[in-house]
């Protein structure tokens, strides 16, 4: 662009020429250069508002659109402020095999004063005393009127005591939220389930902890909220295990014993189906472990995995079927019987001195229970090979079921092994176990030799272990066990059950005194039996501590009167109610004819 | 035939004010201010009746007072509209000085009525609120110094108008005020863009702004609070934001129809920041989208015929002053959609507010004058051959 100048020379001549004023020119070009100057300004600027107007247009576009958009879409509820943490219950229910509620959870509260804040602090203590009896009123007023700031009354009360204690109308009472472990059955399976307690607490909720049983064994998992609530699911049956606590019960007392057990178990499975341990305890109100006496009478004592027993002559069969799976002998093998039969300087005798005569088949052995030809089948089998084949039941070690309390329930063996301990060990003495390692070394012989190993959850498969003698082994056991109770000189007959074809074996054993050597007039008495004999599904195990009945004119302590009749009372209550059909064998019929018209 | 072919003619010598007023002003920005008041005062009767409630009141005093206010606005805005544009300059500077003094003073004689922020000078009946005559006074100010510099020989109006700007800035920062800064350092840059910056500058302010964005991330939490705020693209329903989106998505194409409303009861800010989502509510997108279209209609229009405005003061003071309006608007507007971070500004004439309204009057009121149909010397251009 060519600038025109502002006093171009040639036309100031001429004017001053003219005698006209130049400046005139000078302000002519000033304004023509300065419209020049607008002009081209207002050129940029309508290009730069055009900008502008599509900045604005495309804004208001925009945000209509977006208004547009949100306001055809679906609403958000919007969510309250709360602080709870969803309805999952903190810890998970345990349910038994058919899904019935064993624990669950129940909303209550704790009880707490903030003394600052009472009005009245002697008046409430008076009060609280009257809806708490076991409450101490005065210290109730010494924490109220001291310098607490914050006390602890009660850990649980019901809805009723709430309202009474509501009513006091107190503001330094306060009630923190909790959930609390419900056991609804009570006392049913109190071993099995052991109990819970609260850890840490807070005021507005509480930790719950298994102290026991399965609720210590699955805490992590019962506590878990990955699980989303899912229940534990045990193996024990609800009414089984009520059918057998009430008959053991009602079997303890007219046995006269001291405490009892029964083990119920699939011999396919492990599964646990009914354990009862007797005295038993609720564990919505679990007692103080004792501190003084003999913990194994405290009603928490588990003598089913805990209590370390000799468990005497039903170990005979194991020595009679490890013979026979090592052909030594078969069930027709004449055993000498003859006594004494000295070892080691001691004699090995007979039950109250028995005699059999000199000579029983094996399966008489058994069925007769005699120590003596029993030790002379345990001579042929040899030190070694008894004790592999104890082992390999699963006899040396704790059972491995999942209660808490099973790991102290460790066998006891002899210091030494040698052919005396190998002799009484094979008639049930001089070594202990658990009444839970019988009846896993029973469900062996029963499962035709596989061994299982005991377990309180659901299955749903047979969990056979290794195999550790035959199947006809298995079944020659089984023939000599039927025997012990269906023979004419069995020594369990009151154990029949008739259509349920019992097998089994007692055992008697003197009750070791804690100040050495053993009780004369005390002992455990044990049936380990299983049902149906000819295709056997369950073992039962049932132990009494310190029998004694008058019967048949004298005082009778054995466990064939004592155990054995026990055994076949709850075998005739659970086998129906575990679904086995009765093998009905048609009896005489009267002398009748039928006629049908 | 003539005014048909080639537009009204601009001026005739000698003619009554009224007439003149009325062949020349634009009426579609005119009635879309009018629509816009009368909607703010449909729109007062839902919202701000909660506020009533909890203050106590009759449950319609807010909507009385801004019909008080709201005739006194537009009746400032009639009359200032009805001004020419170099009354309209000598006015504004005049007011400017005043409003800039009382901003300056605030710190000594205002009130913050308990929101920490020192704005308000109270008087007897109410209060006020002197930045927001400050904003349209000094868009007019800032744009004759501006338009001044355009002069051969003139004085260095854009430097001076920065420094002004700037002066403002900081005294509304201190307040703290941080919408009604950025307002008016918009308004500048916006008269400064059409007044012709150099490109080159335009660019480096635009990196400027994205480096000091980006350091003001990395080392403000508040700011980068409020920037993940806004990125989320899940809103918490318990915020303001939160409530705002859920009475949009309620009301829907039609809404949930008068009075039903419930967000006014959940929001503070329902009368003023949130206006916009009582509206989408209770009537829908419909009245939305119109509210939407009546903001654009007065900008627009305003800055088409500033196109064509010759004078580079009119241009440039109307440019701010539209644009300023637009702008406020559309900040509103897009917080409540969340296409923006969450800012608290009113949505002109519709928001509650007296000093609002008055202010937006005057604003409104000066836009329009300077909006006039002018002779622009088309003639002259045709004859030129520059065209128009």
């Amino acid at each position: 662009m060519i600038r025109t100048p502002l006093r171009p020379l040639a036309r100031i001549l001429t004017a001053r020429a003219r005698g006209e004023n130049p400046d005139a020119i000078e302000r002519e070009n000033i304004r023509r250069r300065h419209e020049e100057m607008q002009a081209r300004d207002r050129a940029r600027a309508e290009g730069r508002l055009v900008v502008l107007g599509l900045f604005f247009l495309a804004g208001f576009v925009t945000i209509g659109l977006r208004m547009a958009h949100l306001s055809m879409s679906e609403p958000e509820e919007p969510v309250a402020a709360n602080r709870s943490h969803g309805i999952t219950m903190q810890r998970a229910d345990i349910v038994d095999r058919n899904g019935h509620v064993l624990a669950t959870n129940l909303e209550t509260f704790a009880l707490y004063a903030q003394p600052p804040q009472m009005v009245d602090p002697i008046a409430a203590a008076k009060q609280l005393k009257n809806i708490f009896p076991d409450l101490e009123e005065e210290r109730l007023i010494r924490d109220f009127t001291g310098k607490r700031k914050f006390v602890w009354i009660k850990k649980r009360i019901s809805p009723e005591q709430k309202q009474a204690v509501h009513d006091i109308g107190d503001p330094g009472l306060l009630f923190g939220p909790r959930e609390m472990r419900l056991y609804p059955n009570g006392r049913l399976a109190a071993h099995v389930l052991g109990g819970a307690t609260f850890g840490k607490e807070g005021v507005n909720a509480a930790e719950v902890i298994g102290v026991a049983g399965v609720e210590k064994t699955f805490d992590g998992f019962l506590r878990d909220p990955a699980n989303e609530g899912r229940p534990l699911q045990l193996s024990i049956d609800l009414s089984v295990q009520d059918a057998a606590e009430r008959v053991l019960e009602g079997g303890m007392r007219i046995m006269n014993a001291r405490g009892a057990t029964a083990i119920l178990m699939d011999v396919r499975t492990g599964e646990v189906l009914s354990l009862v341990s007797l005295p038993d305890f609720d564990p919505n109100d679990r007692p103080r472990p004792a501190v003084s006496g003999d913990p194994s009478d405290s009603p928490l004592f588990n003598r089913a995995v805990q209590g370390v027993y000799e468990l005497g002559s039903t170990f005979k069969i194991f020595t009679a079927a490890q013979a026979v799976d090592l052909g030594l002998v078969n069930p027709d093998t004449p055993i000498d019987t003859r006594r004494p039969l000295i070892q080691s300087g001691h004699e090995i005798g007979e039950f109250r001195n028995k005699n059999y005569g000199p000579t029983l088949t094996l399966a008489k052995v058994i069925e007769k229970s005699s120590n003596v030809g029993t030790a002379r089948v345990a001579q042929m089998i040899g030190v070694e090979r008894q004790k592999q084949f104890l082992r390999d039941l699963g006899l040396f070690d704790p059972t491995g079921i999942e209660l808490v309390e099973a790991r102290s329930g460790r066998p006891l063996l002899p210091r030494q092994w040698h052919e005396l301990e190998m002799m009484t060990i094979s008639y049930g003495h001089g070594m202990s176990t658990t009444p839970m390692n019988l009846a896993a070394a029973y469900a062996t012989i029963a499962n035709g030799g596989h061994v299982v190993s005991p377990t309180i959850l659901k299955q749903t498969e047979p969990q056979l272990g290794p195999r550790v003698m035959s199947e006809r082994t298995a079944a020659a056991a089984r023939a000599m066990l039927r025997q012990v109770v269906a023979g004419e000189d069995g020594t369990a007959s009151f154990a029949e059950v008739p259509g349920y074809e019992v097998a089994g074996k007692t055992g008697t054993a003197d009750k070791p005194n804690p100040k050495g050597g053993y009780y004369k007039d005390k002992v455990i008495a044990t049936f380990a039996s299983m049902f149906p004999a000819s295709d056997p599904k369950y073992v039962l195990v049932v132990t009494l501590d310190e029998p004694s009945i008058h019967a048949a004119g004298r005082v009778r302590r054995s466990a064939g009167w004592t155990a054995a009749p026990v055994a076949a009372e709850l075998i005739a209550r659970v086998a129906p109610l575990l679904g086995l059909r009765p093998r009905v064998e048609p009896g005489q019929r009267a002398g009748i004819t039928l006629t049908s018209n | 035939m003539t005014e048909m072919v080639y537009g009204a003619v601009p001026e005739r010598a000698g003619e009554p004010i009224l007439p003149k007023w009325w062949r020349t002003v634009d009426k579609w920005s005119l009635s879309s201010v009018m629509i816009l008041f009368a909607i703010g005062l449909l729109l007062g009767f839902a919202a701000s009746v909660p506020l009533a409630e909890r203050n106590g009141l009759n449950p319609f005093y807010y909507v009385h007072r801004q019909a008080l206010f709201g005739g006194l606005a537009m009746v400032v805005m009639l009359v200032t509209s009805m001004m020419s544009p170099k009354l309209v300059r000598r006015l504004a500077v005049l007011g400017f000085l005043g409003a800039f003094v009382a901003v300056a003073l605030l710190p000594l004689f205002g009130t913050d009525f308990g929101k920490g922020a020192m704005r308000w000078y109270s008087l007897g009946f109410g209060s006020v609120q002197p930045s927001e005559f400050l904003k349209p006074a000094f868009v007019v100010t800032a744009a004759w110094l501006m338009a001044a510099s355009k002069e051969i020989n003139g004085p260095p109006g854009r430097a001076w108008s920065l420094a002004l700007c700037l002066a403002i800035v900081a005294m509304l920062v201190m307040q703290p005020d941080f919408g009604q800064a950025c307002l008016v350092l918009f308004g500048w840059a916006v008269m400064y863009f059409v007044a012709g910056a150099p490109m080159v500058l335009l660019l480096a302010m635009a990196g400027l702004a994205i480096l000091g964005g980006t350091v003001a991330y990395s080392n403000s939490e508040h700011f980068a609070r409020r920037i993940d705020g806004f990125l989320n693209p899940e809103v918490d329903p318990r915020t303001q934001l939160g409530y705002a989106t859920n009475a949009i998505q309620e009301g829907g194409l039609f809404g949930v129809g008068v009075g039903e409303g419930q967000v006014k009861w959940s929001l503070p800010d329902a009368h003023t920041d949130f206006i916009i989502a009582v509206a989408a509510e209770e009537y829908g997108l419909v009245l939305v989208l119109c509210i939407i279209a009546l903001f654009a209609i007065v900008v627009l229009r305003s800055l088409v015929r500033l196109m064509r405005e010759r004078d580079p003061f009119i241009r440039l003071a109307g440019t701010g002053l539209a644009c300023v309006f637009g702008v406020q608007a559309m900040i509103n507007m897009g917080v409540a959609v969340r296409l923006l971070p969450a800012k608290g500004m009113t949505l002109p004439f519709v928001s509650y507010g007296g000093s609002s309204l008055i202010a937006g009057g005057i604003a409104v009121g000066m836009l329009l004058a300077f909006t006039r149909a002018r002779p622009q010397g088309q003639i002259e251009d045709i004859l030129k051959g520059r065209g128009l």
